[in-house]
């Protein structure tokens, strides 16, 4: 099992829906957050193109967070879902240098928080929050490894790009583009 | 023109503009861990060497303070973590992958090796010191007997130690400004550098200071060309790290980094100390105060500047 992501940066129109939706699944406090929307204009008026991208924890392959952390809170779950366990973690702020994403933050009770993929809904069968709230459906949650998945038939049938491959983490989130 | 927006809930004051997670405590104890580093390398060299009665201050005054340097720097490491009751839990893992957590393990070595080692000499410092229990009597005689051979496993946990002070900072290849090799062995250095500073400035013997100063002088070339090594290499890299050099020319870090690490923290105290050796008269405390300065800044300039390095996506 492999669980992974696809974001249609066609289709999202950069409500920030999954923001708040993540925010209040989540109970993460204010001022901070697990996922957000990134704009990135390219060009000048008239010929500019925009790219909306939600981004959150790319749930790497080759982690360098969970490398680095000293006393193993931040671990791999089954399925590749990137946790940090908030009892064995001592909040020494590795982990967050480490994420070329900027994924990670210090919640106020000491411990280091991120995107969970929401496992608690996946265990159950669910969409995680952000993509079950989506409003453009632009979100594909799912199993790499399960040949008949949504995200598997929209990876082979989209052209896609992942965030800073050349840091040779091995993003699990992919931008359709 | 490309311009990058956050529309969302991003640009919020607790997350950006940057994650700045480490503040002024991480440059303290990389700094005094470089310090302790640097005393402890010379001191087991000149006891391997057998000069303890020419270097004094080398082998026996000097590390006094490392026991002191070593518990702060832990402690800052301590301050500096944000989920402070649960710091136990460093020493009940063991994880090699992660330079934070096997830093944490050479420390927890090295602190006691350093309070065995001032420990066996304090008795020169206070005569009528009484270790009160017999077995501290007798610890104490086959510490004295065996220097020899404690100096040596102190002496490489020492570069060991200094190496580390780099690569805790080097292993985060998500900060281009420190994701590079040679930021071991230039922490190493420079902890040697602000060791060798130490002594000096506790050192009462002239022939000693002249050869720790001959010593230092060494150090700060190498560290020189470490420095202007790394910049290079920046260069030649990839977009990211030429940005990170580009915060030391022209960007926001190059006054402080040129005025206080480079000038007032290397050149400065280098030109000193050569005049000194060409004989003139310098107090040799002020290049000795501006190598500390200079190796403390330095951390500060690093630690800092590498939490604005990012990739680019």
């Amino acid at each position: 099992m492999r669980y992974a992501m696809a974001i249609d940066t066609r289709k999202c129109v950069g409500c920030s829906d999954c923001v708040v939706a993540c925010q209040t699944e989540n109970n993460v406090p204010i001022g901070f957050c697990r996922d957000w929307v990134t704009e990135t204009v390219d060009g000048t008026y008239p010929n500019v193109s925009i790219e909306l991208r939600s981004e959150r924890c790319n749930h790497c392959d080759n982690s360098p967070c969970v490398r680095c952390c000293p006393t193993g809170a931040s671990h791999i779950e089954d399925g590749g879902i990137v946790l940090v366990t908030p009892h064995k973690c001592i909040g020494c702020g590795a982990c967050i240098q480490a994420c070329p994403y900027e994924a990670r933050y210090s919640h106020p009770d000491g411990y280091v928080d991120k995107c969970t993929f929401c496992i608690h809904r996946v265990r159950k069968g669910e969409d995680p929050a952000c993509v079950a709230v989506c409003p453009t459906k632009c979100m594909y949650f799912g199993d790499l490894e399960d040949p008949n998945s949504e995200i598997v038939n929209v990876l082979k049938n989209r052209k896609f790009k992942a965030l800073a491959p050349e840091a040779g983490t091995k993003p699990q989130i992919f931008y359709l583009t | 023109m490309k311009e990058e927006l956050f529309v969302s809930g991003r640009n919020i004051p607790n997350i950006d503009p940057y994650l700045n997670i480490w503040h002024w405590q991480i440059p303290i104890y990389l700094f005094l861990g470089g310090l302790a580093a640097g005393i402890l390398f010379l001191a087991g060299v000149y006891t391997i060497l057998g000069k303890e009665k020419q270097m004094q201050a080398t082998v026996k005054w000097a590390p006094f303070i490392v026991p002191f340097a070593l518990i702060i720097g832990l402690f800052m490491l301590f301050l500096d973590l944000k989920h402070k009751l649960y710091f136990w839990q460093l020493y009940t893992t063991i994880r090699l992958e992660s330079p934070m957590g096997w830093g944490a393990w050479v420390l927890m070595i090295m602190t006691p090796i350093s309070i065995i080692w001032s420990a066996s000499y304090i008795r020169e410092v206070f005569p009528n010191w009484d270790w009160k229990f017999k077995f501290l009597k007798t610890f104490e005689l086959w510490v004295i007997k065996n220097r020899y051979y404690i100096a040596w496993p102190m002496a490489i946990y020492a570069v060991i130690l200094g190496i580390y002070t780099g690569i805790l900072l080097s292993a985060f290849n998500a900060r281009p400004l420190w994701n590079t090799t040679i930021l071991g062995p230039l922490f190493l250095v420079s902890g040697m550098s602000t060791g060798a500073a130490c002594i000096i400035l506790m050192s009462k013997n002239h022939e000693e200071r002249k050869l720790i100063g001959r010593l230092d002088l060494l150090f700060i070339s190498v560290e020189l060309f470490f420095i202007v090594h790394m910049i290079m290499g920046f260069l030649a890299g990839s977009e990211v790290q030429i940005q990170a050099a580009n915060l030391f020319l022209g960007g926001q870090f190059t006054a402080p980094f040129f005025v206080f690490v480079i000038a007032l923290g290397l050149l400065l105290p280098a030109l000193l100390e050569t005049l000194e050796l060409i004989g003139y008269k310098v107090p040799i405390v002020i290049p000795a105060i501006l190598v500390l300065l200079g190796g403390l800044i330095f951390r500060f300039i690093m630690v800092e500047a590498g939490q604005i390095t990012r990739y680019l996506y």
